[in-house]
């Protein structure tokens, strides 16, 4: 298993968030997570990648294998955990060139390769930035500054495409997007959908489900999984909304 | 309050005795104008003294720590070996530089290139030769910006210096290569160098200018220059600073412009190391449509002091002007910005702007950042903001996410917090090269001997330094 979550707590200033949470992925899976606001969704996203503030106090996150929920997150990017974020930020003065030569190199020297010849990486940017539809102006400047709400999250998947991590979680990169941005978005995702990886897509709507289509989706609420099933869960949601799971949960 | 004896530091001391004991060389083959300066100067620096922290423009400032200790004020000019110039080649790549240079305060050249007209009709020489050879342009210019009774250090500028770099362009001439002066100092005893400097820029000429402040050997030096700088109508000035001194060495480098109508002004300051700077810029706008853009970047750690005093006159409408200053302070340095914008009844119109962003490393690291704006016209665009803080949590973690070391994380963010500042370096190669001694800087990798011309060796290892970045 790629990811093993096994009664996960997460607190952040002392508030419990995640309360028990168990979620297991393998290569190849698409996972949705799904649910309503404040219940938990990007918090398992921030405890997955090792933000700071986010304290685990009971249960473990294993990653091929091994038990991450001590790691930097740096590492555990090296190691192939990549997020999307929901709010990319804006860092003026750091070309994207830079920014993306400098964690190519990162990534390359924590498994014991050369830096990237100029050359391969040039190729290399040009290739994925065709991926999503990325103009080449965009990569010139500095990382997201003054990019569209569209361009910023384009850029989370060219990012992506040019890391080639093992698990993507995309945290609500539908948001904000009209439908031809979220169809560049989805089809960059689908090409990069492989046997050797795995994506966590968490997002409210059903809408992207259709462009990315997961192999299982789970409902979040009141910091655990309360509900999985296939992709049919999706369209049942869509159409009855979350109070059908909540109220057969309260009662 | 009139000083007595009685009260005098060592420094003022020796500043007036070595006055007294050199009368009949300073006096001697000066323009009668410099004569008169150096009257009042002296004058002024024996009832005043040299300024104290009760001064408003000096509070906060470790300078008058300095006035304890003695210096050799006046060394005789040493005879030229040309031995430093031919070994001293600008290290940036792509650069093209013609390079002047000052040894111990005297212009340091063969005795045939004293004072010498180049093809383009630029003169370019020692300030001693120039009044001679030049006294109408003495009698036009030489302390018409500057105030010689500003305070005791301007006066004792006056009073005191021997030499220094005279450039005069004439109108309509656009000097190609980028002009280069470096300063060294060296000598086997704590020296204060007052050295003089006179640029004058015609119309519709220009200049780009870099003063290096860079090869002092390694003892406790005080260096005090005052440089007047005319640019008249139309003409253009690109000025850069540099300055990478040791950490006992006190420099005060005091500049002077005066602008005509349609003039433009570029300043770019860039402080990598040294025990005490401080930098002023007097700006008179006294014609319309000129325009004066003022940058500056530092980066101090120890108990490294740097004060950027920035003063800008708007005396006509219709100009404009624009102060940008970034700076990092590690360990227990400490730093002042103090931001002076003047804007005249008649200055309708006037656009000004000033801006100061610092970051502290450590609950020791010290800024006292002033604005301060006077405006007597109705019909301004004016702002001012001043920021101390730390870097972005959010961005760390961004970066990070990217598998990008904590360290290199931190590394970036500082670098680009101070790259708002350097990519106004028009220059290709010279804003590379700021970029990357502003890296190495912050890496820990640069050292104070770096582009030092001296060549000395050093009788201990070579003074490193580092911003701790592991503190922010």
């Amino acid at each position: 298993m790629l990811l093993n979550i096994k009664n996960l707590n997460v607190a952040i200033d002392g508030k419990e968030i995640l309360k028990g949470l168990n979620l297991g992925v393998n290569k190849g899976e698409v996972h949705a997570i799904m649910g309503p606001n404040g219940t938990g969704k990007s918090t398992l996203a921030a405890a997955i990648t090792g933000r700071e503030g986010y304290e685990i106090t009971q249960g473990e996150i294993l990653y091929d294998g091994e038990v991450i929920n001590d790691m930097d997150p740096d590492e555990r990017a090296n190691k192939g955990i990549f997020l999307s974020f929901q709010y990319p930020v804006e860092i003026p003065g750091v070309s994207m060139t830079n920014f993306m030569r400098t964690a190519i190199n990162a990534q390359r020297e924590f498994s014991g390769q050369p830096p990237i010849p100029a050359g391969e990486f040039l190729k290399k940017m040009e290739e994925k930035k065709k991926l999503v539809d990325i103009h080449s102006k965009l990569t010139k400047r500095s990382v997201n500054e003054g990019f569209s709400g569209g361009e910023k999250k384009k850029n989370e998947i060219f990012q992506m495409a040019m890391l080639e991590p093992k698990l993507a979680i995309l945290d609500e990169t539908d948001s904000g997007l009209d439908i031809d941005a979220l169809k560049v978005v989805a089809k960059g995702v689908n090409e990069l959908r492989s046997e050797d990886n795995a994506f966590i897509v968490i997002t409210h709507y059903q809408r992207l489900l259709e462009y990315i289509v997961p192999d299982f989706v789970h409902v979040i609420y009141d910091g655990q999984i309360v509900k999985s099933g296939g992709k049919g869960l999706a369209l049942e949601l869509e159409e009855k909304g979350y109070d059908w799971i909540i109220d057969k949960i309260e009662a | 309050m009139q000083k007595t004896e009685t009260t005098y530091k060592p420094l003022e001391s020796s500043l007036l005795n070595v006055f007294d004991q050199h009368k009949n060389v300073l006096f001697n083959g000066c323009h009668p104008k410099v004569d008169q300066a150096r009257k009042e100067a002296f004058e002024f620096l024996r009832k005043n003294g040299l300024p104290t922290r009760k001064d408003e423009k000096w509070k906060n400032s470790p300078f008058p720590k300095q006035y304890e200790e003695n210096y050799l004020i006046d060394v005789p000019s040493a005879s030229y070996d040309k031995h430093v110039n031919e070994i001293f080649h600008c290290e940036v790549h792509g650069f093209e530089a013609q390079t002047y240079s000052l040894l111990n305060g005297w212009y340091y050249s063969p005795e045939e290139k004293q004072l010498q007209t180049l093809d383009n009709g630029v003169v370019v020489g020692s300030m001693l030769k120039a009044q001679k050879a030049y006294p109408e342009i003495f009698n036009t210019y030489f302390g018409q910006t500057a105030n010689h009774q500003q305070d005791g250090f301007a006066a004792a500028n006056t009073a005191l210096f021997r030499d220094g770099i005279f450039i005069y362009v004439p109108d309509g001439v656009e000097v190609e290569n980028t002009m280069q002066l470096i300063k060294m100092i060296n000598r086997e005893e704590p020296l204060m160098v007052n050295s003089r400097n006179l640029i004058i820029l015609g119309k519709n000429s220009k200049l780009t200018f870099m003063h290096c402040d860079d090869s002092v050997n390694h003892f406790s030096s005080f260096i005090n220059t005052l440089t007047e700088v005319f640019l008249d109508e139309n003409a253009y000035f690109d000025l850069y600073k540099l300055q990478n001194i040791n950490d006992n060495t006190s420099l005060l480098n005091n500049t002077y412009f005066r602008q005509e109508a349609k003039s433009r002004l570029r300043v770019n300051v860039l402080s990598l190391n040294g025990g005490k700077i401080r930098n002023e810029l007097h700006v008179d706008l006294m014609g319309e449509y000129a325009e004066a853009d003022l940058n500056g970047v530092y980066l101090m750690d120890k108990q490294q002091h740097i004060d950027n005093q920035v003063f800008v006159n708007h005396a006509k409408p219709n100009c404009y002007s624009n102060e940008l200053f970034k700076g990092v302070l590690d360990e227990e340095a400490s730093g002042i910005f103090n931001g002076y914008i003047f804007v005249a009844r008649d200055a309708q119109n006037t656009n000004a702007f000033q801006r100061n962003n610092n970051i502290l490393m450590t609950p020791k690291a010290v800024i006292d950042t002033m604005p301060f704006l006077e405006i007597y016209a109705d019909d301004v665009k004016c702002s001012h903001g001043a920021t101390i803080g730390q870097l972005d949590n959010e961005a760390m973690f961004y970066l990070m996410q990217r598998g990008i070391s904590k360290s290199d994380a931190r590394l970036l963010l500082m670098y680009a917090f101070l790259a708002e500042v350097t990519t106004k370096v028009s220059i290709d190669a010279l804003r590379n090269n700021y970029e990357d001694m502003i890296k190495r800087r912050l890496r820990g990798e640069l050292s104070i001997c770096e582009r030092c011309v001296l060549h000395c060796s050093m009788p201990d290892k070579p003074v490193e330094f580092e911003i701790d970045m592991s503190k922010i």
